[in-house]
């Protein structure tokens, strides 16, 4: 017992000498930027809903926490530049970051100015979209070196038809905005029912004729407008709402005329995140933002959190601040990602989408969580959400 | 090592016909601890735990009952005959997963809100040190000889080796995504670390830090995303390692001379910590979506009984007499 005793003492003593991950005596540097372009939305209905100054970037500092404490124990450093722009001064705004340094370019714009920043990154940066659901970039428009953290449409639409349709709700009443991106939202809801076997029995448009979006008693109103507005339909299990807009689907629950549960961009919602997401010890995460923060965590915060906790969980598994070695760990089969949703996130090879769960919520609590388990899939349950390889016209892989 | 040697000799003392042990199981959700009679396999008693009890262990000479009560960010100590609570233990918030030092004392507790490790005193009951880790530790083990502790950090993915008399990390060591526990063999020759969502037990050599392997797992008809590795433990003579593997609802048995899956045995639903009896002829299972325990036959490696215990049966231990 003796001799094992200092046998291990003395293999301690050499290890506290030379056991510890080789440090460069230059700390190795990973840089990377968040691009937030500003989109000029109006108000939202609610005031709760009013976007904090930090939007985005309190998620990137989170992140960069993150992978700063892993970065102490691999001797490599994080840095994450944040810059502010419009549609006409983002491409001059990525000129200045790549300058700086930052090959790792975190998106927060819409699909336009995505693709048009993509390509003017080209080989010098990858750009990692936090933001835009769009559809046309998961296909048509999908670019080698972009990679998609937001959801797509089709993603969030068949994350609340799967839910529904277990809930065997599949008689929908669709509303949808009078935009481009809430009739873009609509057409991904027509998908996912097609693809679930739910129908759209009933479809109008509530069109935004503009106006103040709050006023003293605009309750009044709402109250009169909206049965009227959802009155003489075919008959309906559920209302399913596509607002991106945030025009009108916040007045529905309760003001329908048939009593019927709202979804979609009201009532229950298909998110990335949610401040009372607590499975799968998301707690910590939640109180580390919050504390950072001061205030809850959104949806877009998580984006750009994950998109540079990308970066980090490739530094960290190459050992490597190369931007060529990331890039390629990052599109290659190995990388995955723990992202406090029960599984490990990847990316689909042939569009670069990250594959996640999608949460659904009300209000007050987390409701479900798609994929719904009763849906199979031969890859990945998660690609029954969105585009998959032979559903997609973008050929990456 | 030698207090735990003979911590384990005393036991083997006990004559086998004897072989009636208490196990206390934390009840995330009920708030409350379930005690059974591991020979009759039923409840014989249940106490109120505080908020969100989830670690727990027990001191080798089996009198005092270490919870951690996660939502009242406190350590609760009970008296394991009388089930009353002598005091609480300053913990830091959150206190999820702790380890005992072999003799006793002290307590290593991981903090995920703060990426710290505290270490404290059972008898001062005073913070002795607290070790900056990775972010979210979590799993905690001390190796049978006392010396290292190892912690795992969920969202780092690392195991961190700290020298327990400096309080000084001197190793780290790259696992699979979400580390969960950190198990040493009796020798000290082996750690075990199961990585949740990377799906993986990494083996590691505690002398040189290497990886020895990294074991995965395969069931048929289970989805691989379910296989999720949490809780570890390994019989004394290192032969057989089990591994809960979450929402797959089943426990492996890896051979510890070879590493690789022996089989797979299906319990309740979404299993999360085992523990043994102190004679190693039963290995219990908390499946905390059945809201019940498992009795795994270590010999013939049958699930001989479930047994219904609270809400969301989380940690258990077996008391050592």
């Amino acid at each position: 017992m003796r001799g094992i005793r200092g046998l291990i003492a003395v293999c301690l003593a050499s290890l506290a000498i030379g056991a510890q991950p080789a440090h460069p005596a230059e700390p190795q540097v990973v840089r990377a930027a968040v691009l937030r372009v500003e989109q000029g939305n109006p108000l939202p209905i609610s005031r709760l809903d009013l976007p904090p100054a930090d939007l985005g970037f309190a998620g990137a500092r989170l992140a960069n926490d993150d992978n700063q404490t892993t970065g102490r124990f691999m001797g490599q450093t994080f840095e994450v530049i944040e810059a502010d722009a419009t549609p006409e001064t983002a491409a001059a705004t990525l000129e200045q970051l790549i300058a700086q340094g930052a090959s790792f370019i975190v998106t927060m714009a819409d699909a336009e100015t995505t693709v048009a920043l993509a390509d003017a990154a080209g080989e010098r940066a990858l750009v990692l979209n936090a933001t835009s659901p769009d559809d046309r970039l998961r296909n048509e428009l999908c670019r080698a070196n972009t990679l998609h953290v937001a959801p797509s449409r089709a993603m969030l639409a068949d994350a609340l038809a799967q839910f529904l349709t277990w809930k065997k709700w599949d008689e929908w009443f669709l509303i949808e905005g009078s935009h481009p991106n809430d009739r873009a939202m609509a057409e991904a809801y027509r998908r996912a029912a097609r693809k679930f076997g739910a129908k759209v029995v009933e479809e109008r448009v509530f069109a935004d004729t503009g106006g103040a979006r709050r006023t003293d008693t605009g309750h009044v109103q709402v109250q009169k407008q909206m049965p009227v507005f959802t009155q003489d339909t075919e008959d309906h299990d559920v209302v399913i709402t596509a607002d991106e807009s945030d025009i009108f689907a916040a007045y529905l629950p309760y003001q329908t005329w048939e009593p019927r549960p709202v979804a979609g961009s009201a009532g229950l919602r298909p998110v990335t995140w949610h401040p009372t997401q607590e499975a799968w010890g998301a707690t910590q995460f939640q109180r580390r933002f919050e504390r950072l923060s001061g205030r809850y965590m959104r949806p877009v915060d998580f984006q750009v959190w994950a998109a540079l906790r990308v970066l980090g969980e490739a530094a960290t598994r190459t050992r490597s601040t190369d931007y060529a070695v990331l890039r390629d760990y990052i599109l290659g089969p190995e990388f995955e990602l723990a992202a406090f949703k029960g599984q490990k996130l990847t990316f689909r090879p042939w569009n670069h989408q990250l594959r996640q769960p999608i949460l659904l919520i009300h209000d007050r609590v987390m409701v479900s969580v798609s994929p719904q388990q009763e849906f199979l899939h031969q890859v990945s349950r998660l690609d029954t959400l969105g585009w998959d390889e032979p559903e997609s016209t973008c050929k990456l892989n | 090592m030698r207090a735990a040697i003979a911590a384990l000799a005393a036991t083997l003392l006990v004559p086998a016909s004897a072989a009636a042990f208490t196990a206390f199981v934390s009840n995330e959700k009920g708030n409350d601890i379930t005690v059974l009679d591991t020979d009759s396999m039923e409840v014989i008693a249940t106490f109120d735990a505080g908020q969100r009890p989830r670690g727990i262990t027990i001191s080798p000479d089996g009198r005092h009952l270490y919870v951690c009560a996660s939502d009242d960010d406190t350590v609760r100590v009970f008296d394991a005959k009388t089930y009353q609570q002598l005091h609480t233990l300053p913990s830091g918030p959150d206190p999820e997963l702790f380890v005992l030092h072999p003799s006793g004392n002290p307590l290593y507790i991981a903090n995920e809100d703060d990426n710290i490790v505290t270490v404290v005193d059972v008898e001062s009951h005073t913070v002795l040190a607290e070790v900056p880790v990775g972010v979210e530790p979590e799993g905690m083990g001390v190796s049978p000889d006392g010396r290292v502790v190892v912690n795992t950090s969920e969202t780092t993915n690392m195991a961190h080796f700290i020298d327990s008399e400096s309080f000084e990390i001197f190793a780290n060591v790259l696992v699979d995504q979400r580390p969960r526990f950190a198990q040493f063999t009796a020798d000290g020759s082996r750690l075990f670390v199961s990585a949740e969502i990377g799906g993986t037990v990494t083996v590691i050599d505690p002398a040189t830090q290497a990886v020895e392997k990294v074991i995965s797992f395969s069931v048929p008809g289970v989805p691989p995303e379910a296989l999720q590795p949490v809780g570890v433990r390994v019989t004394s003579d290192g032969s057989k390692i089990f591994v809960a593997l979450g929402p797959a609802n089943r426990v492996a048995v890896i051979d510890g001379g070879t590493l690789e899956v022996d089989r797979y045995l299906l319990v309740g639903q979404r299993v999360w910590q085992l523990a043994f009896t102190p004679d190693e002829k039963l290995l219990l299972t908390t499946n905390g979506n059945s809201n019940d325990v498992s009795f795994i036959d270590v010999e013939s490696l049958e699930v001989v009984k479930s047994v219904h215990v609270g809400q969301q049966p989380w940690g258990v231990v077996v008391a050592p007499n």
